[in-house]
Protein backbone atom coordinates (compact mmCIF):
# COMPACT_ATOMS: atom_id res chain seq x y z
CA UNK A 1 0.00 0.00 0.00
CA UNK A 2 2.94 2.33 0.64
CA UNK A 3 3.93 1.88 -2.99
CA UNK A 4 0.59 3.39 -4.11
CA UNK A 5 1.12 6.42 -1.90
CA UNK A 6 4.70 6.75 -3.16
CA UNK A 7 3.55 6.70 -6.79
CA UNK A 8 0.81 9.24 -6.07
CA UNK A 9 3.34 11.53 -4.39
CA UNK A 10 5.73 11.19 -7.34
CA UNK A 11 2.99 12.02 -9.86
CA UNK A 12 1.96 15.06 -7.83
CA UNK A 13 5.61 16.12 -7.66
CA UNK A 14 5.75 15.95 -11.45
CA UNK A 15 2.65 18.19 -11.61
CA UNK A 16 4.18 20.71 -9.20
CA UNK A 17 7.38 20.66 -11.25
CA UNK A 18 5.36 21.29 -14.43
CA UNK A 19 3.72 24.30 -12.77
CA UNK A 20 7.15 25.55 -11.66
CA UNK A 21 8.38 25.30 -15.25
CA UNK A 22 5.24 26.81 -16.80
CA UNK A 23 5.19 29.83 -14.50
CA UNK A 24 4.06 32.34 -15.69
CA UNK A 25 4.96 34.64 -12.79
CA UNK A 26 7.79 34.09 -10.33
CA UNK A 27 5.20 33.64 -7.56
CA UNK A 28 3.65 30.66 -9.34
CA UNK A 29 7.09 29.11 -9.33
CA UNK A 30 7.53 29.83 -5.61
CA UNK A 31 4.10 28.34 -4.87
CA UNK A 32 4.98 25.20 -6.84
CA UNK A 33 8.30 24.97 -5.00
CA UNK A 34 6.46 25.20 -1.68
CA UNK A 35 4.17 22.32 -2.64
CA UNK A 36 7.19 20.41 -3.92
CA UNK A 37 8.84 20.82 -0.51
CA UNK A 38 5.77 19.46 1.29
CA UNK A 39 5.67 16.54 -1.14
CA UNK A 40 9.35 15.82 -0.60
CA UNK A 41 8.70 15.68 3.12
CA UNK A 42 5.86 13.21 2.54
CA UNK A 43 7.98 11.16 0.13
CA UNK A 44 10.81 10.85 2.66
CA UNK A 45 8.41 9.64 5.38
CA UNK A 46 6.52 7.19 3.15
CA UNK A 47 9.75 5.87 1.63
CA UNK A 48 11.08 5.26 5.13
CA UNK A 49 8.08 3.00 5.80
CA UNK A 50 8.33 1.41 2.35
CA UNK A 51 11.92 0.35 2.92
CA UNK A 52 11.16 -0.67 6.51
CA UNK A 53 13.56 1.85 8.04
CA UNK A 54 11.55 4.79 9.42
CA UNK A 55 14.70 6.53 10.70
CA UNK A 56 14.45 9.05 7.87
CA UNK A 57 11.70 10.87 9.75
CA UNK A 58 14.13 13.28 11.41
CA UNK A 59 15.20 14.44 7.96
CA UNK A 60 11.56 14.89 6.93
CA UNK A 61 10.88 16.92 10.10
CA UNK A 62 13.83 19.19 9.35
CA UNK A 63 12.73 19.48 5.74
CA UNK A 64 9.36 20.89 6.84
CA UNK A 65 11.01 23.63 8.86
CA UNK A 66 13.71 24.49 6.33
CA UNK A 67 11.10 24.62 3.55
CA UNK A 68 9.16 27.20 5.59
CA UNK A 69 12.20 29.41 6.23
CA UNK A 70 13.33 29.05 2.62
CA UNK A 71 10.00 30.20 1.17
CA UNK A 72 9.82 33.19 3.54
CA UNK A 73 13.38 34.16 2.56
CA UNK A 74 12.66 33.82 -1.16
CA UNK A 75 9.46 35.91 -1.01
CA UNK A 76 11.33 38.65 0.85
CA UNK A 77 14.16 38.44 -1.63
CA UNK A 78 11.77 38.82 -4.57
CA UNK A 79 10.09 41.80 -2.91
CA UNK A 80 13.04 43.77 -1.64
CA UNK A 81 16.09 42.41 -3.42
CA UNK A 82 17.63 41.20 -0.18
CA UNK A 83 16.47 38.86 2.55
CA UNK A 84 17.11 41.03 5.62
CA UNK A 85 14.95 44.03 4.73
CA UNK A 86 12.34 44.89 7.37
CA UNK A 87 8.88 45.88 6.19
CA UNK A 88 8.57 48.87 8.51
CA UNK A 89 11.54 51.09 8.99
CA UNK A 90 11.23 51.22 12.79
CA UNK A 91 11.48 47.46 13.19
CA UNK A 92 14.57 45.38 12.72
CA UNK A 93 14.71 42.02 11.04
CA UNK A 94 11.14 41.03 11.79
CA UNK A 95 9.34 38.58 9.53
CA UNK B 1 -7.17 -6.05 15.48
CA UNK B 2 -4.32 -5.95 12.99
CA UNK B 3 -6.85 -6.10 10.19
CA UNK B 4 -8.72 -3.08 11.53
CA UNK B 5 -5.59 -0.88 11.76
CA UNK B 6 -4.46 -2.07 8.33
CA UNK B 7 -7.78 -1.19 6.71
CA UNK B 8 -7.85 2.16 8.51
CA UNK B 9 -4.32 3.11 7.53
CA UNK B 10 -4.76 1.93 3.95
CA UNK B 11 -7.94 3.98 3.67
CA UNK B 12 -6.14 7.03 5.00
CA UNK B 13 -3.15 6.52 2.69
CA UNK B 14 -5.38 6.03 -0.35
CA UNK B 15 -7.55 9.03 0.52
CA UNK B 16 -4.47 11.15 1.11
CA UNK B 17 -3.01 10.08 -2.24
CA UNK B 18 -6.28 11.05 -3.90
CA UNK B 19 -6.24 14.49 -2.30
CA UNK B 20 -2.58 14.98 -3.27
CA UNK B 21 -3.37 14.19 -6.89
CA UNK B 22 -6.40 16.51 -6.77
CA UNK B 23 -4.22 19.30 -5.40
CA UNK B 24 -1.67 18.68 -8.15
CA UNK B 25 -4.37 18.80 -10.81
CA UNK B 26 -5.66 22.02 -9.25
CA UNK B 27 -2.14 23.45 -9.34
CA UNK B 28 -2.07 22.80 -13.08
CA UNK B 29 -5.67 23.56 -14.00
CA UNK B 30 -6.67 26.66 -12.04
CA UNK B 31 -6.37 29.92 -13.94
CA UNK B 32 -4.35 32.34 -11.82
CA UNK B 33 -1.91 32.50 -8.91
CA UNK B 34 -4.46 33.20 -6.20
CA UNK B 35 -6.70 30.33 -7.31
CA UNK B 36 -3.71 28.01 -7.46
CA UNK B 37 -3.08 28.72 -3.81
CA UNK B 38 -6.26 26.76 -3.04
CA UNK B 39 -4.85 23.77 -4.91
CA UNK B 40 -1.62 24.01 -2.96
CA UNK B 41 -3.76 24.33 0.19
CA UNK B 42 -5.30 20.92 -0.48
CA UNK B 43 -1.83 19.36 -0.72
CA UNK B 44 -0.69 21.09 2.47
CA UNK B 45 -3.73 20.32 4.62
CA UNK B 46 -5.79 17.21 4.04
CA UNK B 47 -3.44 15.42 1.62
CA UNK B 48 -0.40 15.61 3.87
CA UNK B 49 -2.35 15.11 7.10
CA UNK B 50 -4.15 12.00 5.82
CA UNK B 51 -0.91 10.40 4.60
CA UNK B 52 0.91 11.17 7.86
CA UNK B 53 -2.04 9.93 9.93
CA UNK B 54 -2.13 6.76 7.87
CA UNK B 55 1.55 6.16 8.66
CA UNK B 56 0.83 6.91 12.34
CA UNK B 57 -1.95 4.31 12.45
CA UNK B 58 0.36 1.79 10.76
CA UNK B 59 3.15 2.45 13.25
CA UNK B 60 1.08 2.35 16.46
CA UNK B 61 2.12 4.25 19.55
CA UNK B 62 5.86 4.91 19.51
CA UNK B 63 8.48 7.62 19.20
CA UNK B 64 8.09 7.45 15.42
CA UNK B 65 4.39 8.29 15.47
CA UNK B 66 5.16 11.17 17.85
CA UNK B 67 7.56 12.52 15.21
CA UNK B 68 4.85 12.15 12.56
CA UNK B 69 2.43 14.06 14.81
CA UNK B 70 5.04 16.80 15.21
CA UNK B 71 5.31 17.02 11.44
CA UNK B 72 1.54 17.52 11.22
CA UNK B 73 1.74 20.22 13.90
CA UNK B 74 4.58 22.11 12.20
CA UNK B 75 2.86 21.84 8.83
CA UNK B 76 -0.37 23.28 10.26
CA UNK B 77 1.53 26.28 11.63
CA UNK B 78 3.87 26.95 8.71
CA UNK B 79 1.62 26.37 5.68
CA UNK B 80 -0.83 29.29 6.21
CA UNK B 81 2.09 31.56 7.03
CA UNK B 82 3.92 30.77 3.80
CA UNK B 83 0.72 31.11 1.78
CA UNK B 84 0.02 34.49 3.34
CA UNK B 85 3.61 35.68 2.84
CA UNK B 86 3.45 34.64 -0.80
CA UNK B 87 0.06 36.33 -1.39
CA UNK B 88 1.25 39.50 0.26
CA UNK B 89 4.46 39.69 -1.68
CA UNK B 90 2.56 39.02 -4.91
CA UNK B 91 0.21 41.91 -4.05
CA UNK B 92 3.22 44.10 -3.27
CA UNK B 93 4.58 43.38 -6.72
CA UNK B 94 1.27 44.45 -8.25
CA UNK B 95 -0.13 41.04 -9.14
CA UNK B 96 -3.92 41.22 -8.78
CA UNK B 97 -6.41 38.35 -8.45
CA UNK B 98 -8.45 37.66 -11.57
CA UNK B 99 -12.14 38.29 -10.94
CA UNK B 100 -14.47 36.69 -13.48
CA UNK B 101 -17.82 37.58 -12.00
CA UNK B 102 -18.53 41.29 -12.43
CA UNK B 103 -21.22 41.34 -9.75
CA UNK B 104 -18.82 40.11 -7.09
CA UNK B 105 -16.01 42.17 -8.55
CA UNK B 106 -17.34 45.30 -6.88
CA UNK B 107 -16.19 43.99 -3.53
CA UNK B 108 -12.55 44.12 -4.61
CA UNK B 109 -12.42 47.75 -5.62
CA UNK B 110 -9.13 48.52 -3.83
CA UNK B 111 -7.17 45.46 -4.84
CA UNK C 1 8.77 34.31 33.75
CA UNK C 2 5.88 31.87 33.49
CA UNK C 3 6.08 32.04 29.71
CA UNK C 4 9.85 31.42 29.76
CA UNK C 5 9.38 28.39 32.04
CA UNK C 6 6.63 26.86 29.93
CA UNK C 7 8.59 27.52 26.72
CA UNK C 8 11.62 25.82 28.31
CA UNK C 9 9.48 22.85 29.34
CA UNK C 10 8.02 22.51 25.86
CA UNK C 11 11.45 22.76 24.21
CA UNK C 12 12.95 20.18 26.56
CA UNK C 13 10.07 17.79 25.93
CA UNK C 14 10.68 18.30 22.18
CA UNK C 15 14.39 17.54 22.67
CA UNK C 16 13.60 14.32 24.57
CA UNK C 17 11.06 13.19 21.96
CA UNK C 18 13.41 13.84 19.07
CA UNK C 19 16.51 12.26 20.60
CA UNK C 20 14.98 9.32 22.49
CA UNK C 21 18.20 8.77 24.50
CA UNK C 22 18.23 9.01 28.29
CA UNK C 23 21.96 9.21 29.05
CA UNK C 24 23.09 11.80 31.58
CA UNK C 25 25.54 13.55 29.27
CA UNK C 26 22.97 13.95 26.49
CA UNK C 27 20.33 15.18 28.95
CA UNK C 28 22.77 17.83 30.19
CA UNK C 29 23.55 18.86 26.61
CA UNK C 30 19.82 19.20 25.94
CA UNK C 31 19.33 21.28 29.05
CA UNK C 32 22.14 23.65 28.08
CA UNK C 33 20.86 24.13 24.53
CA UNK C 34 17.34 24.82 25.85
CA UNK C 35 18.83 27.39 28.27
CA UNK C 36 20.74 29.02 25.40
CA UNK C 37 17.56 29.15 23.31
CA UNK C 38 15.63 30.78 26.16
CA UNK C 39 18.37 33.40 26.63
CA UNK C 40 18.40 34.24 22.91
CA UNK C 41 14.58 34.34 22.73
CA UNK C 42 14.56 36.62 25.76
CA UNK C 43 17.05 38.95 24.06
CA UNK C 44 14.82 38.97 20.98
CA UNK C 45 11.90 39.88 23.27
CA UNK C 46 9.58 37.26 21.82
CA UNK C 47 8.65 35.50 25.07
CA UNK C 48 5.27 37.00 25.92
CA UNK C 49 1.58 36.17 25.66
CA UNK C 50 1.83 36.52 21.85
CA UNK C 51 4.92 34.46 21.16
CA UNK C 52 3.89 31.72 23.54
CA UNK C 53 0.14 31.92 24.22
CA UNK C 54 -0.30 29.52 27.14
CA UNK C 55 -3.49 31.29 28.25
CA UNK C 56 -5.22 29.79 25.19
CA UNK C 57 -4.25 26.15 25.82
CA UNK C 58 -7.54 24.82 27.16
CA UNK C 59 -9.80 26.54 24.71
CA UNK C 60 -7.45 25.75 21.80
CA UNK C 61 -7.96 22.06 22.59
CA UNK C 62 -11.66 22.61 21.89
CA UNK C 63 -11.06 24.85 18.85
CA UNK C 64 -8.71 22.59 16.91
CA UNK C 65 -11.04 19.60 16.42
CA UNK C 66 -13.74 21.93 15.10
CA UNK C 67 -11.21 23.58 12.77
CA UNK C 68 -10.03 20.15 11.58
CA UNK C 69 -13.59 19.18 10.70
CA UNK C 70 -14.11 22.46 8.82
CA UNK C 71 -10.85 21.89 6.91
CA UNK C 72 -11.95 18.39 5.93
CA UNK C 73 -15.34 19.61 4.67
CA UNK C 74 -13.80 22.52 2.74
CA UNK C 75 -11.20 20.18 1.21
CA UNK C 76 -13.91 17.92 -0.18
CA UNK C 77 -15.79 20.92 -1.61
CA UNK C 78 -12.70 22.34 -3.33
CA UNK C 79 -11.63 18.90 -4.57
CA UNK C 80 -15.05 18.44 -6.16
CA UNK C 81 -14.80 21.83 -7.87
CA UNK C 82 -11.30 21.12 -9.20
CA UNK C 83 -12.14 17.65 -10.48
CA UNK C 84 -15.42 18.50 -12.19
CA UNK C 85 -14.83 18.90 -15.95
CA UNK C 86 -16.45 22.33 -16.25
CA UNK C 87 -14.60 23.64 -13.15
CA UNK C 88 -17.32 25.98 -11.78
CA UNK C 89 -15.04 28.43 -9.98
CA UNK C 90 -16.01 31.99 -9.16
CA UNK C 91 -12.94 33.75 -7.72
CA UNK C 92 -13.76 36.80 -5.66
CA UNK C 93 -12.16 39.03 -3.07
CA UNK C 94 -14.07 39.72 0.13
CA UNK C 95 -13.35 42.40 2.68
CA UNK C 96 -14.16 41.29 6.19
CA UNK C 97 -13.48 42.56 9.68
CA UNK C 98 -12.43 40.24 12.49
CA UNK C 99 -14.22 41.02 15.75
CA UNK C 100 -11.27 39.89 17.89
CA UNK C 101 -9.68 42.31 20.34
CA UNK C 102 -5.99 41.50 20.01
CA UNK C 103 -3.52 41.08 17.17
CA UNK C 104 -3.04 37.48 18.27
CA UNK C 105 -6.76 36.86 17.76
CA UNK C 106 -6.66 38.44 14.31
CA UNK C 107 -3.68 36.29 13.33
CA UNK C 108 -5.40 33.11 14.56
CA UNK C 109 -8.50 34.05 12.58
CA UNK C 110 -6.53 34.85 9.41
CA UNK C 111 -4.51 31.65 9.66
CA UNK C 112 -7.67 29.58 10.21
CA UNK C 113 -9.17 31.15 7.09
CA UNK C 114 -6.05 30.32 5.08
CA UNK C 115 -5.90 26.76 6.43
CA UNK C 116 -9.42 26.17 5.14
CA UNK C 117 -9.03 25.49 1.40
CA UNK C 118 -11.24 27.68 -0.75
CA UNK C 119 -10.39 30.82 1.19
CA UNK C 120 -6.98 32.53 1.48
CA UNK C 121 -6.22 35.68 3.46
CA UNK C 122 -4.17 37.87 1.15
CA UNK C 123 -3.99 41.04 3.26
CA UNK C 124 -4.35 41.74 6.98
CA UNK C 125 -4.13 45.19 8.48
CA UNK C 126 -5.34 45.81 12.08
CA UNK C 127 -8.27 43.41 11.85
CA UNK C 128 -9.38 44.29 8.32
CA UNK C 129 -8.78 41.35 6.04
CA UNK C 130 -8.99 40.77 2.33
CA UNK C 131 -9.90 37.19 1.58
CA UNK C 132 -9.64 35.50 -1.79
CA UNK C 133 -12.42 32.92 -2.12
CA UNK C 134 -12.45 30.31 -4.87
CA UNK C 135 -16.19 29.66 -4.97
CA UNK C 136 -19.34 31.46 -3.92
CA UNK C 137 -20.07 28.67 -1.46
CA UNK C 138 -16.71 29.11 0.27
CA UNK C 139 -17.34 32.85 0.44
CA UNK C 140 -20.81 32.33 1.93
CA UNK C 141 -19.43 29.90 4.52
CA UNK C 142 -16.95 32.55 5.60
CA UNK C 143 -19.52 35.36 5.61
CA UNK C 144 -21.79 33.34 7.91
CA UNK C 145 -19.35 34.36 10.66
CA UNK C 146 -19.19 31.01 12.43
CA UNK C 147 -15.38 30.93 12.43
CA UNK C 148 -15.16 34.55 13.59
CA UNK C 149 -17.37 33.69 16.56
CA UNK C 150 -15.34 30.59 17.42
CA UNK C 151 -12.03 32.47 17.38
CA UNK C 152 -13.68 35.16 19.50
CA UNK C 153 -14.63 32.56 22.13
CA UNK C 154 -11.13 31.11 21.89
CA UNK C 155 -9.66 34.48 22.75
CA UNK C 156 -11.96 35.40 25.65
CA UNK C 157 -11.38 34.28 29.24
CA UNK C 158 -14.30 32.72 31.07
CA UNK C 159 -15.12 36.08 32.70
CA UNK C 160 -15.24 37.81 29.31
CA UNK C 161 -11.92 39.66 29.60
CA UNK C 162 -9.24 39.33 26.93
CA UNK C 163 -5.58 38.96 27.82
CA UNK C 164 -3.18 41.45 26.24
CA UNK C 165 -5.66 44.22 25.32
CA UNK C 166 -3.86 47.57 25.22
Amino acid sequence: MFIVATIAILITMAMALARALLGPSVFDRILATNSFGTLTMLLISVYGFLSGRPEFLDIALLYTLINFIGIIAVTKFVNFGNASHSVREDEQGDI
Amino acid sequence: MELVTDILSWGLLLGGSGFLLTGGIGLLRLPDLFSRMHGSGIIDTLGAVMILTGLMVQEGFSLISVKLALMVLFLMFTSPTTTHALARSALNEGLLPKIFNKRQGKKSSKT
Amino acid sequence: MLHALSLGGALYALWLLLSGYLETWLLVLGLSSVALTIVIANRMDVIDHEGHPIHLSWRAALFWPWLGWEIAKANIDVARVILSPSMPIDPQVLKIKGSQKTELGHVIYANSITLTPGTVTIALESGHMEVHALTTQAANDLLSGEMDRRVDTLEKNSDGTVEGVK
